[in-house]
């Protein structure tokens, strides 16, 4: 193959994978603090993008997208309060069926207000044609709109979590929830803060990829499998190895249509996830020793 | 007036009442269509156009003083329900006939129930085996998708296109439609270089059209309906391929042609004339009937007038126009509607006969592009 067309798929795949990791980035934030999988992740990014489009009729850009991260954040914590807050200690089922079934809510409602039409927020620079040249390969300038989005939410979350007070006491959570209790940290507000936080996140995500990939009300499925299988592949909990892994399998995927007929897209990534799990559980940046203590405890 | 007198009379005039009440008994039409779900672009305007129409042709004293009674069952696109629907449109609700279903798939699914309860069923889909072989009862108001891949072959033709990458949705219509121009293909000289499925709910295709590109295409033709058709055209422009790209007819909703936006220009597909209403030359037979029916729809429900609607509204028109020749006689009205000649609907004008349960001929479609983010007719 030649090196112009293989870029090209390599850039194909790029522009998959931020949209997976951004989605399976997301479900870690909430996994780390709840030990739950959230699986209306995806109609946070459905709402992020629907909501963006409606407040851009009267707002400029920017603040249109703002108004729709805080938004969403503003539904992230609500579901929050009035689904998960009040569950003394729920079983890992029946958090799944509640997340299901918000999902099922909010997409529905979704119906109810938007219809069924499909949107789209306009290029942020240049438009539908525009594409920049680098080295014979082309780029759609949202393309490295959607990168830059995913490296500053990977960059944003590593100071939160690393640097910050609250940041901290989040991590302090996701290692131990009732040591963590005793020491003061106020649990159940960080739990609240952590859907806040990835509803938000979701949100950005759905902005910015909604040029590329259009929205409606019922993308936010298809989003969550996908992002869902990126997590798990990087390791439940680790934000960086969901992106690498978002990376990973949006590349696989796009190479995979070169050799395949595209309607196996799919089939490949999900192959991939069955092979890594049989190989590595823990997932492939996930460390194999941790998984086992966890099992464990 | 002795008692028993006053009683007597009371019983005529009691059974006089109730035959006039079996004069107008109202024509009850059911509907089954996909209002939500993956083919709610179809459905929704199709419900929403027969919601309007019956509104207006009760409003008018319905049809030979019959008010009409309609019954919408939301399928939400599933073969499944549109069965479970239709049997108890059927049993429960004795309906005269059911208008759609709005997909393919539905329709083939519910045809013999429809024909077994000697129930009308007039699709609003376009697959050809909704009406080949001909069942008595089944008559379907969307064009085939032989004619539309006819039309544009045509074109590709008149432009010297030898040479044309394919890419399908992996859904009925999709499936239908690829099996008809690779059977259509070498007829007119065409080889389908490449070709691709990808999946109904893709939401980016690069990798797909940097195959194509790889494959030297001169034309690019996609065949689904959902919103990657719109997709498709911007990846294909983002990396630098710059053919031709030609459209099925599911792309006849103007909302693609905008989702697509400066990429969509010069996108080149088939579609009846309903969407082009304004720039309809003053001769065309259709222009009142489209330009009435786009007129209405677009100032009640604020939104952009579309294909698909539009067979619910000759769904409806050419049943209305059978029932008021024939009355409620369903083997009449089926024969009614066989006889039927020259119906000008949105998909163009309606030729039934007992061999052809369509009505419509390639002349239903024209070839449309896009120009400034607005449907014409292309080379006009």
């Amino acid at each position: 193959m030649e090196t112009g067309l293989l870029l090209q798929y390599l850039v194909a795949g790029l522009t998959y994978g931020t949209i997976y990791a951004v989605v399976g980035v997301g479900f870690n934030i909430i996994y780390n603090t709840t030990g739950i999988i959230n699986f209306a992740q995806g109609e946070f990014v459905m709402l992020g993008g629907m909501s963006a489009v409606t407040l851009h009729a009267f707002l400029p850009l920017p603040l249109a997208i703002a108004g729709a991260v805080l938004l969403t954040m503003l539904v992230g914590v609500l579901v929050e309060l009035l689904f998960i807050r009040w569950l003394g200690r729920p079983t890992v089922l029946r958090m799944i069926i509640i997340t299901i079934g918000v999902s099922i809510l909010i997409r529905e409602a979704a119906l109810v207000g938007w219809g069924e039409s499909v949107r789209a927020l306009p290029y942020f620079t240049g438009d539908e044609v525009s594409s920049l040249s680098l080295g014979g390969v082309h780029v759609s300038p949202q393309v490295l709109w959607s990168l830059a989005t995913c490296l500053f939410i990977v960059a944003f979350l590593w100071v939160f979590f690393q640097r910050t007070p609250v940041g901290r006491q989040m991590r302090a959570c996701a290692s131990n929830r009732e040591a963590a209790a005793l020491c003061g940290v106020p649990v159940k507000n960080l739990v609240t803060l952590s859907f806040a936080l990835s509803a938000g996140i979701g949100a950005l995500a759905g902005c910015v990829v909604s040029p590329i990939t259009y929205t409606s009300y019922g993308v936010g499925g298809g989003l969550a499998i996908k992002g869902f299988t990126v997590a798990i592949l990087g390791g439940l909990g680790n934000s960086t190895a969901a992106v690498a892994a978002g990376f990973v399998v949006g590349v696989l995927e796009a190479f995979s249509v070169s050799l395949l007929p595209a309607a196996y897209k799919d089939a490949i990534s999900v192959a991939i996830l069955l092979a890594i799990l049989f190989v590595r559980p823990s997932g492939l940046f996930g460390s194999a020793e941790l998984a086992r203590l966890e099992a464990r405890g | 007036m002795n008692p028993i007198k006053l009683a007597a009379a009371a019983l005529a005039l009691a059974a006089s009442f109730q035959a006039s009440a079996a004069e107008v008994e109202p024509l009850r039409v059911g509907a089954l269509l996909a209002v939500t779900g993956p083919a709610a672009f179809l459905g929704a305007p199709e419900a929403r156009t027969l919601e309007m129409l019956v509104e207006a042709l009760n409003a008018k004293g319905g049809v030979g003083g019959r008010k009409v009674e309609l019954l919408v069952k939301d399928t939400g696109g599933s073969p499944e329900k549109a069965i479970s629907f239709a049997k108890q449109l059927i049993e429960e609700h004795g309906v005269f006939a059911i208008i759609g279903p709005a997909t393919s798939g539905e329709s083939i699914a519910v045809k013999q129930i429809a024909q077994e309860a000697k129930t009308l069923l007039l699709s609003c889909a376009a697959a050809e085996v909704i009406t080949t072989p001909v069942l008595p009862y089944v008559f379907k108001v969307a064009p085939k998708d032989s004619y539309a891949a006819e039309m544009i072959f045509r074109q590709m033709q008149k432009m010297g296109v030898k040479r044309v990458g394919l890419l399908s949705s992996n859904t009925g219509f999709g499936k239908a439609g690829k099996e008809q121009v690779e059977k259509l293909a070498p007829a007119h000289g065409i080889e389908i270089a490449a070709s691709e499925v990808y999946d109904k709910a893709a939401t980016d295709l690069t990798a797909e059209v940097t195959k194509l590109k790889a494959a030297g295409v001169q034309a690019i033709l996609n065949w689904s309906i959902e919103p990657a058709q719109a997709i498709v055209i911007k990846n294909a422009r983002q990396i630098g391929l710059t053919v031709p790209i030609f459209q099925s007819h599911g792309f006849a909703n103007v909302q693609y042609a905008k989702a697509a936006g400066a990429a969509g220009e010069g996108v080149m597909f088939p579609a009846s004339r309903v969407v082009v209403a304004e720039t309809l030359a003053a001769a065309d037979r259709q222009r009142p009937v489209v330009q009435a029916y786009k007129q209405a729809y677009e100032a009640r429900y604020k939104e952009d007038v579309s294909t698909f609607g539009g067979h619910a509204h000759d769904a409806l028109g050419i049943l209305v126009r059978a029932v008021g020749e024939a009355g409620l006689d369903r083997e009449k009205v089926r024969k009614a509607i066989e006889g039927m000649q020259g119906y000008v609907g949105t998909a163009g004008v309606f030729n039934f006969s007992p061999t052809d349960h369509n009505g419509l001929a390639i002349d239903a479609f024209e070839m449309l592009t896009v120009k400034d983010g607005k449907f014409v007719q292309l080379g006009r």
